[in-house]
């Protein structure tokens, strides 16, 4: 199969092709990484940077583990690398596909926001709400920005910090996001400032946020805090079909970064992210991962823990609905310092012949004293023809440590179903009641809307899964 | 005083099994019936045949309740008539907490739309009746719980949903005589309240009959009635055991 990344004609998308400003061709070329750099302007490190990594990009071979068949289908000589967002908007509502509308619909997204979740609008109601943020935030001396910009009016913080956590040489996909990035986002907090309000990707409008190769770099200075979160429970319509972001995590000593994504990608994307912090002394780092749609996943927060008494945390949620998707997600905790401290929570639900994996790595490096950690990875399958895997791995070098692993594979019991039913619960409802009692140590840790809209997102999957 | 529950000849199997045979019994609005046996009579058969467990097929007979044959009802529709079922051993389900399992079972069985706050203060109430801390409302539904608590809750949720017969399988059981005896007041306390309220209680043990006054005893053995009687009888198994009875049953085959 050719991955078809331009599924614009797939979706009618077509007409407003001829007005773009600039589309590179497909395939990966020295030049398009040359005119992706003029056309953004960019300092000649950056421009280097990309042509390293391309150089990189070409020499990786694909990983070897994972979903090895589904990654090969990629065929990278027939994407488009890059598309200038601004005319991206400029695809109409009307040709939004039929589903994804309904969907909206059923899950009460405002029509304002519809428009910018399908990616055919920029323009968006927050946009005040964003532009005061911006005020409030620019008092306390915090920059949040979207990636280019950041990199043009900052040089210096992002020239300091960027790649320094995911460097190109780090896997493929890395390597491909270094050549070709574009959008995501740049946060940085002053030493001791504490934000408040959640810092949210929605607010950063009229921005590339919804890009193919995004780039984040959020770092948090001495004693600072941050909340950030990317993405909502709504199935993010896009027509390019490889998603391949890299996100990377500052928590200078005694800060706090917590980073939160809900993502429902539409049924054709591969998404294949690399996310990284690094957790100074005293340091907090928190990914909280909900992981929903695409055709395939490959995601894994990690989190090093490189200062003593650093404490590092990953939640993870994934949904397999259906035999052509598979979840392949988990976490990497790597303990360098002594004294940190570790939990992986990962959950996983899997139904309708999907797949989900839970694929985890820690690691105690020698000379890391009194570490402790612990890892819980619990599986629901909700029939026979879905599947479940866990690939736990343990590579701990010092003696010293206290490491606590536990992992359950269940499916919903009948004695369960049985009870609730007896209180007056449809079948439907008693699933769903169990599903959603799997899912709240993830859903307990988002704020308030997003809980409610994540749970209204379980029970549109579930229905029509009785049977 | 009106017919609640009318069992005709119930015979019913689970994996091909038949356990029950040929099951008579009627109670009446408001009276309470306890069936005693040993373990392994049929007893907790009988309550999950009653409620509509899909393990347990009905091959004969009738379960006629409130002037509706259930025979072929799902457990919800069951609810949905006024029957309750207190579990022996009831289930845990980690994530949903006592309040919203509650709110959401409440909803199903009366379709009401009291807000979150009405809700909270009718709950709140039940639980002062009950003398259950308010902080269960916020726990999981029976994770962690001691056994005394899950049998409390389990008259918890029979208080919120108001059925018309409570079938309450082994309340006593595994309980030490202090939570015994919270146990079967909570249930005292709610039929005083709800004095319309029918009750079968399932036992072994002739103690929780010390506090609730049962209008008829019915000794079970082999998966049918065997005796049928006023409280006196509990008195006399007390004394006697069920052996006298099993032989009696025996003679007459």
């Amino acid at each position: 199969m050719a991955l078809e990344l331009n599924n614009e004609y797939q979706y009618g998308f077509h007409d407003s092709e001829e007005n773009y400003a600039f589309k590179s061709v497909r395939g990966l070329t020295k030049e398009i990484v040359l005119s992706i750099s003029k056309m953004k302007n960019e300092p000649l490190w950056m421009r280097e940077f990309r042509l390293k990594a391309l150089e990189i990009f070409y020499k990786k071979p694909m990983p070897k583990w994972g979903d090895t068949e589904l990654l090969n289908e990629i065929d990278f000589e027939n994407i488009f690398y890059y598309v200038k967002s601004s005319e991206k908007q400029e695809k109409s509502w009307e040709d939004v596909p039929k589903e994804i509308k309904n969907t909206f619909d059923r899950l009460g997204i405002p029509e304002a926001e519809r428009k910018f979740l399908a990616g055919v609008s920029a323009q968006y109601e927050s946009e005040v709400v964003y532009h005061s943020l911006r005020e409030d935030l620019k008092k306390l001396g915090v920059i949040f920005l979207d990636m280019d910009s950041g990199l043009r009016e900052y040089p210096d913080i992002v020239k300091k910090y960027f790649a320094t956590i995911v460097p190109p040489e780090d896997n493929k996909f890395a390597a491909l996001n270094s050549a070709v990035w574009s959008g995501g986002s740049f946060i940085y907090i002053p030493p001791g400032t504490n934000v408040e309000i959640p810092l949210q990707a929605y607010f950063r409008i009229n921005t590339e946020n919804m890009g193919q190769f995004e780039r984040t770099l959020i770092i948090a200075d001495e004693g600072s805090s941050v909340h950030y979160i990317e993405g909502c429970t709504a199935p993010t319509y896009s027509s390019d079909s490889l998603h391949s972001a890299v996100v990377e995590l500052i928590a200078l000593k005694n800060a706090k970064i917590r980073y939160t994504t809900i993502q429902n990608w539409s049924k054709n994307v591969y998404n294949l992210v690399t996310k990284r912090a690094v957790a100074h002394e005293g340091a907090v780092v928190e990914w909280l991962d909900g992981n929903m749609g695409s055709k395939l996943t490959m995601k894994y927060p990690s989190i090093y823990l490189v200062g003593e008494r650093a404490h590092g945390e990953v939640v993870s949620v994934a949904l397999a609905s259906g035999s052509d998707q598979h979840q392949d997600a988990g976490a990497k905790i790597i303990h360098i310092a002594s004294n940190t401290t570790s939990v992986i929570t990962s959950k996983s639900i899997s139904r309708n012949g999907g797949r989900a994996s839970y694929r985890g790595l820690l690691k105690v490096h020698k000379g890391a004293k009194n570490v402790k950690s612990t890892v819980k990875c619990d599986a629901l399958m909700l029939d026979e023809i879905s599947r479940s895997d866990t690939y736990p791995t343990m590579e701990i070098s010092e003696k010293c440590v206290q490491v606590e692993h536990e992992a359950t594979v269940s499916k919903i019991e009948d004695e369960k179903l049985f009870y609730l039913m007896s209180r007056g619960l449809s079948e439907e409802q008693a699933k769903l009641m169990i599903v959603n009692g799997f899912m709240e140590p993830f859903v307990k840790e988002l704020p308030m809307e997003y809980a409610v809209e994540l749970n209204r997102l379980i029970e549109l999957e579930m229905e029509g899964s009785i049977g | 005083m009106p017919e609640l529950l009318k069992i005709k000849n119930l015979q019913a199997e689970i994996d091909g099994k038949k356990i029950l045979h040929g099951l008579d019994l009627q109670i009446n609005t408001g009276e309470i019936h306890a069936v005693m046996g040993r373990n392994g009579s049929g007893k907790s058969t009988f309550s999950n045949t009653l409620m509509g467990h899909p393990a347990y097929k009905i091959s004969s007979g009738e379960i006629n309740f409130n002037g509706t044959v259930i025979n072929d009802l799902k457990p919800n529709e069951r609810a949905k008539l006024g029957l309750f079922l207190g579990f022996q051993y009831p289930l845990s389900i980690p994530g949903v907490t006592v309040a919203s399992f509650l709110r959401q079972a409440h909803k199903a069985l009366k379709g009401d739309t009291a807000s979150p706050r009405d809700f909270r203060k009718l709950l709140y109430e039940k639980m002062d009746d009950l003398e259950i801390e308010h902080a269960f409302a916020t726990r999981y539904i029976n994770d962690g719980f001691s056994g005394g608590e899950k049998k409390r809750m389990e008259i918890l949720q029979m208080a919120m949903l108001e059925p018309k017969l409570a079938v309450l399988d082994e309340p006593d059981s595994g309980l030490d005589i202090d939570s015994l005896k919270l146990v079967a007041q909570s249930i005292n306390k709610y039929k005083e309240k709800n004095p319309q309220l029918g009750v079968l209680l399932i036992t072994h043990y002739q103690r929780i009959l010390d506090y609730l006054r049962p209008d008829k005893v019915h000794v079970f053995i082999d998966g049918n009635i065997v005796e049928s009687g006023g409280p006196e009888l509990a008195v006399e198994l007390e004394k006697k055991g069920y052996d006298w009875l099993a032989e009696k049953e025996a003679a007459k085959a």
